[in-house]
């Protein structure tokens, strides 16, 4: 679901296609018909935005047949925790829960989400599951309204269509068998886009179907390591290995006060610490060998608010941004409110583009899409377009959506001076150091402490680049290593470089008290000895092929695998066998790194007031969560509410059948923006869904794609996918031109009229849906509008993402002006 | 067109270059034959095999035109294009309810990648008249670019549509070589190298067509009944297809003939037809000169 696997990730699609041969079935649930549902066994069109009524009545028929997985559930999620008595539910409130305040429009009140806790604090359990509060019960209230009958009202799914699926998944769930969910941005790019995952999670929960083989739920991401920029991350509000960005918004003035509030008493992130000293120590050296490691937490920038990369835009927009980097990336042309991106790049004082061509990104400032004027004599931005070395013309590192870190040689130098990001980056800090070096200003001492010595002993052989950086240096930092010999030579010589100093073999040796460095504590162990990159490594036999780059963390392939066995620690079934208990040895053992205390017996039970790990008892298989608990109710965490519930997307053309509450209410709108005006709800002038896409032939904007012939005479230009229906009603013929427009613009396309795109009938009413491409814009050789402009900005309100794969629009015959 | 010569041949290779084409070189030993299986029922229409080959055999881009033929802007097999991949859109078929479900959704979308079938008894080869056209060691059909002299007879002879004269540039008649330089080192076709599901496989022929007939059977047990074998049987051509297919309709719903006929099979007939045609206008002008008299 919301995935074209087949389109945007062909090669991984290649998998699921070996599994349809071996008897898996394909189930594609999609408001179009591409590719990927070509290959499935069975295609569901469903209308754009409804993904959680669909989810949630699955949920419903689980709880109310007794058809999920009892003892799973029972022993492995919080289904029988109880929550306070003082929650709300969104039945209870219209689509709100407890805690909401109007006036700001977030949950300012997130207590009553809780569990009841004893006086330890411990969560209060009903093992019957019969207790009104306990998860189970609240999660049967609050789905019941959930039916099959809803689906066929809110989604346009037939009855017989979604019961196909539920049998499916009943019938491939449980001991013998398992599920996988695969969803990649047709998910995650709406404006409750977590909420959606959270449905995903607690269906495979109920089914049974995490932390063992074949299971789980598949992020598919949008980009070659996607995943590796979340893990040593680029996003505003993570440090390394998901630790939280500190905040000036919270109590994180000191490390104490960092630890306090960002980690946890039980389970693992109660390593917190020594995680954060690790990172510290790998960034600032020998200035963070103080006792309590303020001084160089003091250098972490702290955020003061939501500083993604939308609401970056706008703060650009409004000139409160002065310089820009675009390292691969093409705002102009591929980001939500395109139109928006290229008026916010206007107003910068500079801005520096690293890519393979001059993209719209770095031509906005005398070039723009259908003859919109562009007077370059009235764009301050100065541009730098710097020539960056493509993926073969540099080495380094992918981590795909499973984990798996791989590593990537150099297979040619780059052309004339382009250079990697590496290069760029390196040399980048090196001349602001040189800069600052004499400054004795506070504010800069955090750049003079930076460690930044990743220089090549020796220039690298047959290459005419003498100053490239040495990447496995910096895979030493990721992996960590060993500054003291031991705490007590803390101050004392030995000290060790990132040269000479010993690798760390894993993140169990990593040290809370400054002896150890850790860039990002999940990768520890990728190269636990010189000469020994485990990421290089390319082997693919064994079941899992262990030997096949690595995974993290500590090479581990499925999560939460202890969960693969049963409370007692034997197989759920031999056909499922993966980890388990060996009564003999006192350990836990199987084909995987087990994901568990490896000497934790399944009948351990922590004695009250337990700390750390102790707290999790020998059948909590996910050891992240305090209590060890999948979580089908998210007690904390989440803004917009502990379980998922169903909003119209922002711009719909139904009410919302379920509440008077139409759309997410913890959503950023920017309605106050000229720029975001939105449709409203059955607004006749903007009646159609639109939905956008990716092509196999073209990557994202096209930043890439759109400088080959080959691809181009393969996909040549921007089309519009419609249904005959809604052609005919439109008097368009296939081929025509037409013209998409919403409040944010227009745009033209020519017009593929399929039957692969179907009208639905939503409460008696036919709704037409659309889709689009993105792929292109003014530059490039294979030019055509940007899909993007139509789109609005109205952010997601846990991760700050738009709503780019369900709004309205309208469209005639015909050409931009 | 301008040649760069960056070093000066030296005299001896000069020599070598004069002569070495009047040796006669050594033939090479033969080979198993060779051949593509383009199993269609797993073609996810990626189109990876049209680029790879028109990377390695440094084929220029066609010109980029949107064609509106579903997602097929190739549009045919030509001199520069020798790999294909064709959309067939097949929404809202009458089906039978059955209460499994099905190997493939109701709505089809046919993908298949096109390609020279390489044929066991080649018309193209039998038309040309310079021997340009040869079979290689691994029983495949290849074009001699330097003997080639463009007539374009092969292209008039081939039921497929598949060999063409290249317009452009060379004026020769181009099609797929099976990579024949990739096939000496042993290693294997471009498209087949890209295809991430193996749609396009490469081996020996009898190896494939033993390996295509099991797919078929495999297919025609999870009911998709409509499966089929296209060029593997002999009688295709007296000799069958080195490079075959798997389809999932009806030959003629990819353009594919479903009895591809032979140019010279008309020889016999039509030779014997001017014969005959030619005898009676003899007789009729012996028979009018003579009443004239």
């Amino acid at each position: 679901m919301g995935s074209n696997m087949a389109e945007a990730h062909p090669v991984a699609f290649a998998n699921v296609v070996k599994a349809k041969e071996r008897g898996a079935k394909v189930i594609h649930v999609d408001p179009h018909y591409s590719r990927t549902s070509a290959l499935a066994n069975l295609h569901i069109p469903i209308r754009a935005g409804s993904d959680i009524v669909f989810l949630g009545a699955i949920i419903r028929y689980l709880l109310e047949n007794n058809a999920y997985f009892h003892d799973y559930v029972l022993h492995y999620t919080n289904a029988a925790t109880l929550i306070r008595e003082d929650y709300r539910d969104s039945e209870d409130l219209d689509g709100l829960f407890s805690g909401f305040d109007p006036e700001t429009g977030v949950y300012s009140d997130q207590s009553s989400w809780d569990y009841q806790r004893d006086a330890n604090g411990q969560p209060l359990t009903d093992p019957s599951m019969q207790h009104p509060r306990c998860v189970l019960q609240i999660l049967r209230r609050h789905f019941a309204r959930y039916t099959p009958e809803m689906v066929e009202h809110v989604c346009g799914v037939p009855h017989e269509q979604w019961a196909q699926v539920m049998d499916t998944l009943i019938e491939n769930s449980g001991r013998e068998r398992t599920t996988a969910l695969c969803y990649a941005v047709g998910w995650t790019q709406q404006s409750k886009g977590v909420q959606i995952i959270r449905a995903g999670t607690i269906v495979q929960l109920l089914l049974g179907n995490i932390g063992r083989p074949g299971g789980g739920i598949m992020a598919l991401r949008g980009h070659a390591s996607i995943q590796g920029s979340t893990d040593v991350p680029t996003l505003y509000d993570l440090l390394s290995g998901y630790m939280p960005q500190p905040s000036a918004q919270l109590p994180q003035q000191t490390l104490a006060q960092y630890i306090a509030t960002a980690g946890q008493k039980t389970g693992w992130w109660s390593h917190l610490p020594v995680y954060i000293r690790s990172l510290l120590k790998a960034w600032y050296g020998k200035a963070a060998d103080e006792q309590d490691g303020n001084c160089s937490y003091r250098w972490l920038p702290k955020i003061t608010g939501d500083h993604s990369h939308l609401v970056t835009s706008y703060a650009m927009l409004d000139g409160k941004v002065r310089g820009y980097f675009l390292f691969g990336q093409n705002p102009a042309a591929g980001s939500s409110s395109a139109r928006m991106q290229r008026k916010a790049l206007e107003q910068l004082d500079w801005l520096v583009v690293r890519d393979l061509y001059e993209v719209e990104s770095a031509a906005f400032w005398y070039k723009g899409p259908h003859g919109d004027a562009v007077d370059p004599s009235k764009i301050k931005t100065e541009v730098f377009l710097l020539p960056a070395a493509a993926s073969t013309e540099k080495e380094g590192s992918f981590t795909n959506t499973q984990r798996v870190i791989q590593w990537r040689d150099k297979a040619v130098d780059p052309p004339a001076d382009a250079r990697s990001d590496l290069w760029f980056v390196y040399h980048l800090g090196k001349r602001l150091k040189e800069l600052y070096a004499t400054s004795r200003k506070r504010q800069d001492q955090a750049l003079l402490a930076l460690t930044w010595d990743y220089q090549r002993e020796e220039p690298e052989t047959n290459s005419y680049i003498l100053d490239e950086p040495d990447a496995l240096l910096v895979l030493k930092e990721i992996n960590g290593y060993y500054v003291h010999p031991s705490a007590h030579t803390i101050g004392r010589r030995p000290t060790y470089t990132l040269r000479d100093a010993p690798h760390i073999a894993g993140f169990a040796a990593l040290k809370a008290d400054g002896s150890t460095a850790c860039g990002s504590w999940i990768y520890s162990g990728v190269y636990p000895e010189p000469g020994n990159n485990r990421a290089a490594s390319r082997i693919a036999a064994g079941y899992p092929p262990l030997q096949w780059g690595y995974a993290w963390p500590a090479n581990r392939r499925i999560l939460y695998n202890r969960a693969s066995a049963d409370p007692q620690g034997r197989p759920w079934s031999d056909r499922k066998k993966y980890i388990w208990w060996d009564e003999q040895q006192k350990q836990w053992t199987g084909y995987d790194v087990p994901d568990f205390p490896l000497s934790k017996a399944p009948d351990y039970i922590p004695p009250p007031g337990a700390t750390g790990m102790d707290a999790i008892s020998g059948n909590s298989p996910f050891i992240m969560q305090p209590d060890g608990k999948g979580w089908l109710f998210a007690p904390k965490g989440l803004k917009d509410g502990p379980l998922p519930t169903h909003y119209e997307a922002v711009e719909s053309p139904v009410h919302n059948a379920m509440y008077h509450q139409q759309s997410n209410p913890t959503a950023k709108y920017f309605k106050d923006r000229p720029d975001n005006r939105l449709v409203t709800v059955a607004d006749a002038n903007y009646p159609i869904v639109i939905t956008t896409y990716r092509l196999t032939e073209h990557h994202v904007s096209g930043a890439m794609t759109r400088w080959l012939p080959w691809l181009n005479a393969l996909q040549p230009t921007l089309f519009a996918e419609l249904s005959p229906e809604l052609a005919t009603e439109r008097k368009i013929k296939h081929g025509d031109w037409i013209v998409i427009s919403t409040p944010r613009g227009e745009i033209e396309a020519r017009a593929m009229v399929t039957r692969r795109v179907r009208p639905l009938r939503i409460n008696e009413h036919v709704v037409h849906q659309i889709g689009l491409p993105f792929h292109w814009g003014f530059q490039g050789k294979a030019t055509g509008s940007i899909t993007n402009d139509l789109a609005h900005t109205v952010l997601e309100p846990n991760v700050s993402i738009q709503e780019a794969k369900a709004f309205m629009c309208n469209v005639r015959s015909g050409r931009l002006a | 067109m301008i040649v760069e010569t960056s070093q000066r041949t030296t005299s001896p290779e000069l020599v070598q270059n004069i002569v070495s084409p009047l040796l006669k070189q050594p033939v090479p030993p033969m080979q198993p034959a060779m051949g593509f299986f383009t199993d269609t029922s797993i073609c996810i229409g990626c189109k990876a095999c049209e680029v790879a080959c028109k990377q390695w055999n440094e084929l220029p881009a066609n010109e980029a035109h949107w064609s509106g033929t579903s997602y097929d802007n190739t549009r045919q097999l030509s001199a520069t294009t020798w790999r294909h991949v064709q959309f067939i859109e097949q929404i809202g078929r009458e089906r039978p309810q059955i209460s499994t479900l099905p190997f493939f959704n109701n709505d089809r979308w046919l993908m298949h990648s096109d390609v020279c079938k390489h044929c066991a008894n080649a018309p193209c080869q039998e038309a040309c008249p310079t021997g340009a056209i040869i079979r290689t060691e691994f029983d495949t059909v290849y074009v001699q670019q330097d003997i080639c002299n463009g007539c374009g007879y092969c292209v008039v002879a081939c039921p497929f549509g598949v060999i063409a004269r290249d317009e452009h540039a060379s004026h020769t008649a181009r099609k797929c070589t099976l990579c024949y330089d990739r096939m000496k080192d042993g290693i294997e076709p471009a498209c087949a190298k890209a295809c991430p599901t193996d749609s396009i496989q490469y081996g020996e022929v009898e190896q494939l067509k033993a390996l295509a007939r099991e797919r078929v059977g495999l297919l025609h047990e999870r009911g998709v009944s409509e499966a089929r074998l296209y060029g593997v049987d002999d009688n295709m051509l007296d000799g069958g297809l080195n490079s075959f297919f798997l389809l999932l309709d009806e030959p003629a719903v990819y353009n594919l003939p479903q009895n591809p006929s032979r140019p010279s099979n008309n020889v016999v007939p039509a030779s014997l037809w001017s014969i005959v045609t030619a005898l009676v206008l003899s007789l009729l002008g012996i028979f009018f000169f003579s009443n004239n008299k």
